[in-house]
């Protein structure tokens, strides 16, 4: 039984219907990305599993609950939580009250959990411990990235989902945060990412949905689709 | 790489460029529980006992002082309240008069002869004598439902639109007054509305208390003062609690970044409408008193502009610091009263009454000036600080110690955020 499935999902933004009924699913312990241009609907997916956008038709199941009408605060406590798409971070708390922000919903049982939960957070983000006490507002886009991811890893996600981690960031802090994408991967974190950044997310994930302006037009394995003709021309640049 | 480490967690606390408030926080927070009464007692008593010491270069001239402070203890209550709202879970409440009628009028409802659901005569089951205290519960309960109802529709809204919104609020409560004639009496208000019986003497009929106590120093406006201060500590404790507390943090959260917060896991609707329905319920614990103080009640009272100038104190004063807001709300009550009957200032003659007139020029001009040199504030708040506050300084003062002893890592902030979570 997949840990995420969707099926059917139309999601519309008053009269413009934004998805046409996607079908996804993703296995526990799996990377999955979600890969498409502008305005393919991979944000308007992501909103839809964390509950701030409603479905107008289809579902969602989550471990073998249907959570389709499930409040989205609800579902963070059930495990579902998002590093948001243009990083969302509270800009005028610490970085360390914004992690804190992180388990306002889940709640650790004591505080060796919280303190081991936190090290882990610094050991994948050294950068978070120097800078803890600066405000989030003041940080850099790569900074303020890993505060994003840093939150969510402290409601200890069992799905962790990334909006666009690579958005506006440097080549070199880009690689960086794809590296520590797969470090939390490979620790047992389901991981569904979306992304534009085809190249990077296609190497490094299991598999991988192509979505076209609202539908999804190819799936497979990560390094199967970086290899098709067709991808490479439509979203690495080569012919 | 300990080095920068320390560094970097020292700066918020020992922030060379600090500004006067941080330094006094900071001071104020370095202090013991003890220290901190024995200053704190003082200052309230000195702030109780200004309407009776009469300071010349603070007293009124056109009007008597200690009814200023009594108006003055009423806007701080408000701007309390309004803070709730606007400073902490951010957001934009134009139509805060209309909880401050609401309280007033149920108030005066159920206590005026010339309302027609009045409960104080005969045989009925308000007691003259306790009518206004026992009335005043019923207003602040009536006023949060009033919040309840008013914000379960509107805070789906964000931003602008909540702000037009609420300001319509506050007209239809007005409106409602005004041609409501059979029950509110219209234009003409209720008359006679209870207020508080103690002290009646013979050359005093009416009790200290009473409008009709205008004689002497301590007046009906200090008594009425007073009684507000006490409810002002009240509220700030209360107030001041929840903003520790988890829901605090949840209005924090939502304030820096709505979708954000959602997206933690705090359920936004549920807490913003928590946030309307206490700051209602003190804006209708306000209208009480007012409604105690001055008797009497009519729709004109309840205007729009208020709700502007309420924010305006709350803005002035500082969004999201109480002692901030309470300030702001000195200035608006105060300043406009200072200058009435005033002919002249430090030797130059001035028509005082014309710029009290003008009051609201000068507030809009203040608040075009506030924006541009200081837009958080005369007392801004220190959002971190104001969460964490003293869990920070402790944790910094034990590791400054540690680190006296021996060189430890000094990891000060993981302690505070574990006992964030203890907590």
């Amino acid at each position: 039984m997949p840990l995420l499935e969707i099926k059917d999902m139309t999601v519309g933004y008053g009269r413009i219907e934004a998805l046409h009924g996607i079908s996804l699913s993703v296995e526990s312990g799996e990377l999955v990305t979600l890969i498409g241009a502008n305005g393919a609907g991979k944000t308007t997916t992501m909103r839809a599993i964390s509950g701030v956008r409603p479905l107008t038709r289809g579902s969602i199941m989550f471990d073998g609950q249907d959570i389709t009408r499930m409040k989205a605060h609800l579902r963070v406590l059930a495990g579902i939580v998002q590093a948001p798409e243009g990083r969302g971070v509270f800009p005028g708390m610490t970085v360390q009250e914004n992690l804190d922000m992180g388990h306002y919903a889940r709640k650790f049982a004591n505080k060796a959990e919280y303190q081991a939960t936190l090290d882990h957070v610094f050991e994948l983000f050294p950068r978070l411990k120097e800078r803890r006490a600066q405000m989030g507002g003041t940080m850099s886009g790569g900074e303020q990235q890993m505060v994003a991811i840093g939150r969510a890893l402290m409601a200890r996600p069992r799905l962790l989902l990334l909006d666009e981690p690579s958005m506006g960031l440097a080549p070199m802090i880009i690689q960086q945060i794809f590296r520590i994408v797969s470090e939390i991967n490979a620790t047992g974190t389901t991981i569904l990412l979306v992304e534009q950044n085809a190249q990077q997310a296609l190497s490094r994930s299991d598999r991988a949905y192509i979505l076209e302006t609202g539908e999804v037009v190819k799936s497979g394995p990560g390094p199967e689709l970086l290899a098709d003709p067709a991808i490479k021309e439509a979203y690495l640049g080569v012919a | 790489m300990s080095t920068p480490v320390k560094q970097t967690s020292a700066t918020p606390l020992g922030r060379p460029h600090a500004g006067v408030g941080d330094r006094f926080r900071l001071w104020w927070n370095a202090q013991s529980r003890p220290a901190q009464w024995a200053f704190g007692v003082p200052f309230i008593l000195f702030i109780a006992l200004v309407p009776i010491l009469n300071i010349p270069v603070l007293t009124t001239v056109g009007t008597n002082f200690g009814a200023v402070m009594a108006q003055f203890g009423m806007i701080a209550l408000i701007a309390i309240g309004l803070n709730v709202v606007v400073g902490q879970a951010g957001l934009l409440d134009l139509g805060y008069v209309g909880f401050y009628a609401v309280g007033a009028y149920t108030v005066a409802l159920l206590t005026s002869p010339d309302s027609p659901w009045n409960q104080t005569g005969e045989g009925n089951w308000l007691s003259q004598d306790w009518a206004w205290l026992a009335v005043l519960p019923v207003a602040v309960c009536i006023t949060a439902i009033s919040g309840l109802l008013l914000g379960s529709p509107t805070l789906r809204l964000r931003g602008d639109y909540l702000a037009i919104v609420t300001l319509g609020f506050g007209e239809i409560v007005r409106l409602l007054a005004d041609n409501l004639g059979e029950i509110t009496g219209g234009g003409r208000g209720l008359s006679q509305v209870a207020y508080p019986q103690l002290g009646q003497t013979e050359a005093n009929p009416g009790g200290l208390f009473s409008a009709g106590n205008v004689a002497g120093r301590i007046n009906s406006g200090v008594w009425w003062f007073w009684l507000s201060l006490v409810l002002i500590m009240v509220v700030l404790l209360f107030v001041g609690n929840l903003e520790r507390s988890r829901v605090g943090r949840a209005w924090v959260a939502i304030r820096e970044d709505e979708d954000a917060a959602e997206i933690m896991g705090v359920p936004t609707f549920k807490f913003k409408l928590w946030a309307f329905t206490i700051g209602a319920a003190i804006g209708g614990l306000s209208g009480a008193l007012y409604a105690g103080q001055v008797q009497f009640v009519t729709p004109t009272n309840f205007n729009v502009i208020n709700s502007v100038l309420f924010l305006c104190a709350v803005v002035l004063g500082g969004q999201g610091n109480k002692l901030g807001v309470i300030l702001g709300a000195f200035i608006i009550v105060y300043l406009p009263n200072f200058f009435l009957g005033r002919t002249d200032l430090f030797g130059i003659p001035i028509n005082g009454n014309e710029i009290a007139n003008y009051r609201y020029l000068f507030f809009g001009l203040a608040l075009m000036v506030l924006m541009i040199f200081r837009p958080q504030g005369l007392l801004p708040a220190r959002q971190k600080l104001l969460t964490y506050g003293r869990q920070l300084y402790v944790a910094a003062r034990r590791t400054a110690k540690r680190q006296h002893g021996d060189a430890g890592t000094g990891d000060q902030h993981g302690t505070t955020g574990a006992e964030e979570v203890s907590r």
